[in-house]
C-alpha cells in the first residue's frame, strides 16, 4: 500500500509504475484460511505454524521429507540420559539486527509456557533451561525422553530484547483488550521477513539478504491471499494470477492437470481419517438399544470395520486420493507400518458378527460428522452410514459445522457421541502422540486420552505407552509400539479409514516442495 | 416535530436492544468458541482457563448486560481469530464495502435506468424482449452462481480481469483505502459491482418500465404530444421525470441492503470487506466480529428508516396537522 496525498497526480502515476515493477520475481500464493494473527506461541494449528515458519526458526527445522535437521542448533547431543546439550549457531541475527544467542532460547522457553499458550507441550513443563555459555544450552529433563526434540521445528526462537522492548512478552490473549506487538509483527532469523500484515485480507514477505543459510529459493518476495471460496481459489490459478493455491478440491485436480499452464500437485497426507465407537457408556446415547452398548463387543466392532469399503470410498469420494490406512499412524511415522493390514472387507462376514452378537436384525445408532474439516468429510460419512444400512445398522447422520461438531463431541461437552468421524495428525510425528491422545484409557472429564472420544481402555496398551515414552533406543521403541498397535487392532479401538490426500495446484514453471505435514516453506521454492 | 422525532428514535432504539438480544441469543448456538481459539491438542484445563478469561462463564444476564453497555460506547471487544479490536478491524474492512456497494448502485442505476426507458417505449422491440429475458435470470440466479459464472468468463477464459480481491489500493488520509485511484483497483471491481449490482439492475429496468409504460397512458402525455412537442422532450422531460419518484425511493432503500447483504459477492470475489470478515468469523464463532456486525446492520436499517420518516415528515404537510 502506498502514502497517499489528495491532488497529486504524480503520485497515482508512481503508485500505478512501482506495481508493475514489484511484481517480478513474487511468488503469489493462497490458502483456503486466514493468517489471523502472527504470535508464534498463541495458535497450534498447521497452517499459522507454516506460514511463520519462514520468518521465524526454531533450534530444529525439517527437510522436504520431514526428517529432522539441525536448524538454529548446529548440533545436539545428549550428554547425560537427562540431560540435552544445544550447540547454537553462531553469527545468526534476527531481522532487526539483533544477535541470536543462549539467552534467547531460555526467554523463548519461559514465553512458551506464559499463560495463554497454545503449544506448552512443546517444551515439558517440568524441563529446565540452563545456559552454558552464549552458544550453548542445556535442557534438564525429568526423565528421558527420545522425542524431546520431535516438535522443536515449529517452536520458534523469538528475541528477548525485541520482544521485551515492545512490551510483548505476555503472549497474546484473545482477552486481551489492546492489541499485542507480536500478534501483528514478527521478527525472526529466517529466510524471508515479514514487510506486511492485513489479517484475513492480504500478507507480505521479503527475502532476507541476512540470513544464515545458502539459499536455495530465488524468490525477492512472497505475497500471500487467503481465499475462502474453493471456486475462487481454483479460478485465480487457472487464470494465471497465482502461483500456487492450496489445497483444491479433489473433484478439481484433473481440471488442474488439463489446464494449460497449471499442474495439480497430490501425495498422501499424514492425518489419518477414522471412526470411533463409545466404548465407555452402559448405554449408549444416540440408539435404540437400550439397557446394553453394543460397542462394548469387539464383535460389533469388527463387524463394523468389515462392512466397510473403503477402496469404494477410496475410489468414488475420494477419486483415488486417499491411501487406506491399517493403523492410526501414517505409514511415513512409524517404520514397522508395513506389517500391518486392515480386515478386509466382508459384508457377509460382517453381518455373521452381528447375528453372533446378538443383533441378527441390525441396530440404530446415531454418528457424529464434521463438515467443512476434513477432504469430504461428510459424503465419507453418507457412505459409511449406507454401507452400515447393508448390515442391517440403521445411522441417523448428523453432520455439522466444525464448530458445532468439536463443541458436541469433545471433552468439554462431556464427549456427547456414540459414533463419530475424527482425523488426527501426530504434532510430534510420532507414535507416542496416537497412544496418548487417542488411544489411552480416560475418565469422563478427559484425564488421560482426552481425545480418545469412544474411551476405549486396555490396561496392557497403556503399560506399553508407558515404556515407549522413556524407551531410548529406537529398535526397542518400535517394537513397543507395533504391540501396542497389534493390541488396540485385535480390540479394534478404532476403525481407521485413510491417510486423505494433499492437492496443491501450482503454476507452471514453480518448482516447490510438498511436504506430507501439509506445511509450505518458501525456502523450497523455484520461480522461473 | 421534535416530539415525532423524539418518538421515533425511542422506538429506533427498542429495535436495536431487540436485534441485541437476538444476535446475543443467537451466539449460545454456533458453537464452542473456545474450540476454534486453540488446537486441537491443547488440554482441557487449558480451556477451561481460557473460558474463564473470556468471562464465558458468567450468569447469562451479566453477559448479555456487558455486552449492551459496552456496545453501546462502540467497544464490541476483542475479536477471537485475530487478537485486536473489533472496531479497529471494521474501520480497515467499511472502505472495502462502501466502495464496492457505491459501485454496484451506480452500476444498477447507469445501466438500469436506461434499460428499463427504452423497454417502456418500445415494449414491442426485439431488444425490449431480450433485456425483458435477461433481467429474469438476473432476478432468479443466485448470486454466488453470477460470481463464479463471471469468474470463468472474464477471468479464466478471457483472463481481462482479476478473479479476488481488491488490487492495488492507495491509502488516502489516514484510515480510507481506496482502489479508485490504480488500474488493477478499478478493474477488480468491476466482477463484483457487476455481480453485486445485478438484482438491483433488474429491480429497477423492470421498476421504470412499469411507470414508463403507466404514464405514457396518462392525459398529460398526450396533451403534451398533441402540442407537437417532439418525442424527446416528451419521453425525458415530461414522462421520465414522473417515474424517477419511486425509483429515486427504492434505490435509497436498497443501498442500505447492498451494503448489508454484499457478504455473498464478498466471499465469492475475496473482497476485504465487512461481509467477508462476517462470514469469516461465522466460520470460525468469533462473537465479537458476528456481534458487531449485526448491530451494524441492524444500525444502518434503523439510520435510513428514521431519515426516511423525518424526510416524509417534513414533505408531506398532511402528516404535520394530523400530529399537531
Amino acid at each position: 500500500m502506498k502514502k497517499f496525498n489528495l491532488g497529486l497526480a504524480s503520485a497515482i502515476l508512481a503508485a500505478g509504475l512501482s506495481t508493475s515493477a514489484a511484481q517480478a520475481e513474487t511468488l503469489k500464493f493462497a490458502f483456503q484460511g486466514a493468517l489471523n494473527q502472527l504470535d508464534p506461541y498463541s495458535l497450534n494449528e498447521t497452517f499459522t505454524l507454516s506460514a511463520l515458519g519462514n520468518v521465524y526458526e526454531g533450534l530444529t527445522r525439517r527437510n522436504e521429507n520431514l526428517e529432522i535437521e539441525p536448524s538454529l542448533a548446529e548440533s545436539w547431543e545428549v550428554v547425560e540420559p537427562n540431560r540435552w546439550r544445544f550447540h547454537l549457531r553462531k553469527g545468526v541475527k534476527f531481522h532487526n539486527g539483533n544477535d541470536f544467542t543462549a539467552e534467547d532460547v531460555a526467554f523463548s522457553v519461559e514465553r512458551l509456557h506464559g499463560e495463554g499458550s497454545d503449544l506448552a507441550k512443546r517444551v515439558g513443563a517440568e524441563v529446565k533451561v540452563e545456559i552454558v555459555d552464549d552458544h550453548t544450552v542445556d535442557f534438564v529433563l525429568p526423565g528421558p525422553n527420545p522425542i524431546l526434540h520431535y516438535e522443536w521445528d515449529t517452536w520458534y526462537i523469538m528475541d528477548k530484547e525485541w520482544t521485551e522492548a515492545n512490551n510483548a512478552v505476555a503472549i497474546t490473549s484473545a482477552s486481551d483488550t489492546t492489541p499485542n506487538h507480536a500478534a501483528l509483527n514478527a521478527n525472526g532469523t529466517g529466510p524471508f521477513k515479514l514487510v506486511s500484515h492485513e489479517p484475513g485480507v492480504k500478507t507480505v514477505y521479503e527475502k532476507y539478504d541476512g540470513w544464515w543459510d545458502e539459499a536455495k529459493h530465488n524468490l525477492d518476495g512472497v505475497e500471500f491471499t487467503p481465499i475462502s471460496s474453493d471456486a475462487t481459489r481454483v479460478a485465480a490459478l487457472l487464470s494465471g494470477e497465482l502461483d500456487m493455491v492450496y489445497p483444491i478440491p479433489v473433484q478439481d485436480v484433473k481440471r488442474v492437470n488439463d489446464n494449460a499452464g497449471t499442474k495439480a500437485m497430490t501425495g498422501p497426507e499424514l492425518r489419518t481419517i477414522f471412526l470411533g465407537m463409545d466404548q465407555m457408556r452402559d448405554e449408549l446415547l444416540y440408539s435404540d438399544v437400550k439397557g446394553k452398548n453394543p460397542f462394548k463387543d469387539v464383535r460389533v466392532r469388527k463387524a463394523f470395520y468389515q462392512a466397510i469399503d473403503i477402496e469404494g470410498i477410496k475410489r468414488k469420494i475420494m477419486r483415488d486420493l486417499s491411501t487406506p490406512s491399517a493403523i492410526m499412524i501414517s505409514p511415513f511415522l512409524f517404520s514397522k507400518s508395513g506389517d500391518f493390514e486392515r480386515l478386509p472387507y466382508d459384508p457377509d462376514a460382517a453381518k455373521a458378527l452381528l447375528a453372533e452378537a446378538g443383533y441378527g436384525d441390525g441396530f440404530s445408532v446415531g454418528m457424529d460428522c464434521p463438515n467443512d474439516r476434513y477432504v469430504n468429510d461428510e459424503a465419507i460419512c453418507q457412505a459409511v452410514a449406507s454401507m452400515l444400512a447393508r448390515i442391517g445398522v440403521k445411522v441417523d447422520l448428523n453432520a455439522q459445522p466444525k464448530a458445532k461438531y468439536f463443541a458436541k463431541v469433545l471433552a468439554s461437552a462431556g464427549y456427547d457421541t456414540s459414533f463419530y468421524l475424527l482425523g488426527w495428525t501426530p504434532g510430534s510425528f510420532d507414535s507416542w502422540n496416537i497412544l496418548d491422545n487417542l488411544i489411552q484409557c480416560r475418565d469422563e472429564t478427559g484425564k488421560g486420552g482426552a481425545f480418545n472420544l469412544g474411551g476405549y481402555c486396555s490396561a496392557e496398551v497403556d503399560a506399553l505407552a508407558d515404556k515407549i515414552l522413556v524407551e531410548n533406543d529406537p529398535d526397542k521403541r518400535d517394537a513397543l509400539i507395533a504391540e501396542a498397535y497389534t493390541l488396540s487392532n485385535n480390540d479394534v479401538a478404532h476403525i481407521p479409514l485413510h491417510q486423505q490426500g494433499l492437492a496443491w495446484g501450482v503454476a507452471e514453471g514453480v518448482e516447490l516442495a510438498q511436504r506430507a505435514d501439509n506445511q509450505f516453506h518458501f525456502r523450497f521454492v523455484t520461480k522461473n | 416535530m421534535f416530539g415525532f422525532a423524539i418518538r421515533r428514535l425511542l422506538q429506533a432504539m427498542i429495535v436495536m436492544l431487540v436485534v441485541a438480544l437476538l444476535a446475543f441469543t443467537l451466539f449460545r448456538f454456533v458453537g464452542d468458541p473456545v474450540n476454534q481459539m486453540v488446537g486441537i491438542e491443547t488440554s482441557i484445563e487449558e480451556r477451561e482457563a481460557l473460558r474463564e478469561r473470556l468471562g464465558l462463564n458468567d450468569p447469562i444476564p451479566v453477559q448479555f448486560f456487558r455486552f449492551v453497555t459496552d456496545a453501546a460506547r462502540f467497544d464490541f471487544g476483542t475479536s477471537y481469530q485475530f487478537r485486536q479490536p473489533v472496531s479497529d478491524l471494521f474501520a480497515k474492512r467499511i472502505p472495502a464495502t462502501l466502495e464496492l456497494s457505491f459501485m454496484s448502485a451506480l452500476f444498477a442505476l447507469v445501466v438500469g435506468i436506461p434499460m428499463g426507458i427504452y423497454a417502456g417505449l418500445n415494449r414491442e422491440s426485439a431488444l425490449s424482449k431480450l433485456f425483458l429475458s435477461v433481467s429474469l435470470v438476473g432476478i432468479s440466479l443466485p448470486t454466488f452462481f453470477i460470481g463464479i459464472l463471471l469468474i470463468f468468463l472474464f477471468s479464466v477464459t478471457l483472463q481481462w480481469l482479476p478473479s479476488f480481491g481488491r488490487g492495488e489500493v492507495v491509502e488516502v488520509g489516514s484510515w480510507w483505502t481506496t482502489g479508485f485511484l490504480t488500474i488493477s483497483g478499478l478493474k477488480a471491481l468491476v466482477l463484483p459491482s457487476i455481480t453485486l449490482g445485478l438484482y438491483q439492475m433488474t429491480l429497477i429496468m423492470r421498476l421504470i418500465r412499469a411507470e414508463m409504460l403507466e404514464v405514457i397512458r396518462t392525459d398529460y402525455i398526450k396533451f403534451a404530444r398533441a402540442r407537437g412537442l417532439p418525442d424527446r422532450i416528451v419521453h425525458f422531460r415530461h414522462a421520465l421525470k414522473n417515474t424517477m419518484v419511486p425509483v429515486i425511493t427504492i434505490t435509497g432503500l436498497q443501498l442500505g441492503s447492498i451494503i448489508a447483504f454484499a457478504t455473498i459477492t464478498e466471499t465469492v470475489f475475496q473482497w476485504p470487506g465487512m461481509g467477508l470478515m462476517f462470514l469469516q468469523a461465522v466460520q470460525n464463532v468469533d462473537i465479537p466480529i458476528m456481534a458487531a456486525y449485526l448491530l451494524l446492520t441492524a444500525f444502518l436499517f434503523v439510520a435510513i428508516n428514521f431519515i426516511v420518516d423525518i424526510l416524509y415528515f417534513v414533505i408531506d404537510p398532511r402528516l404535520r396537522i394530523g400530529r399537531a
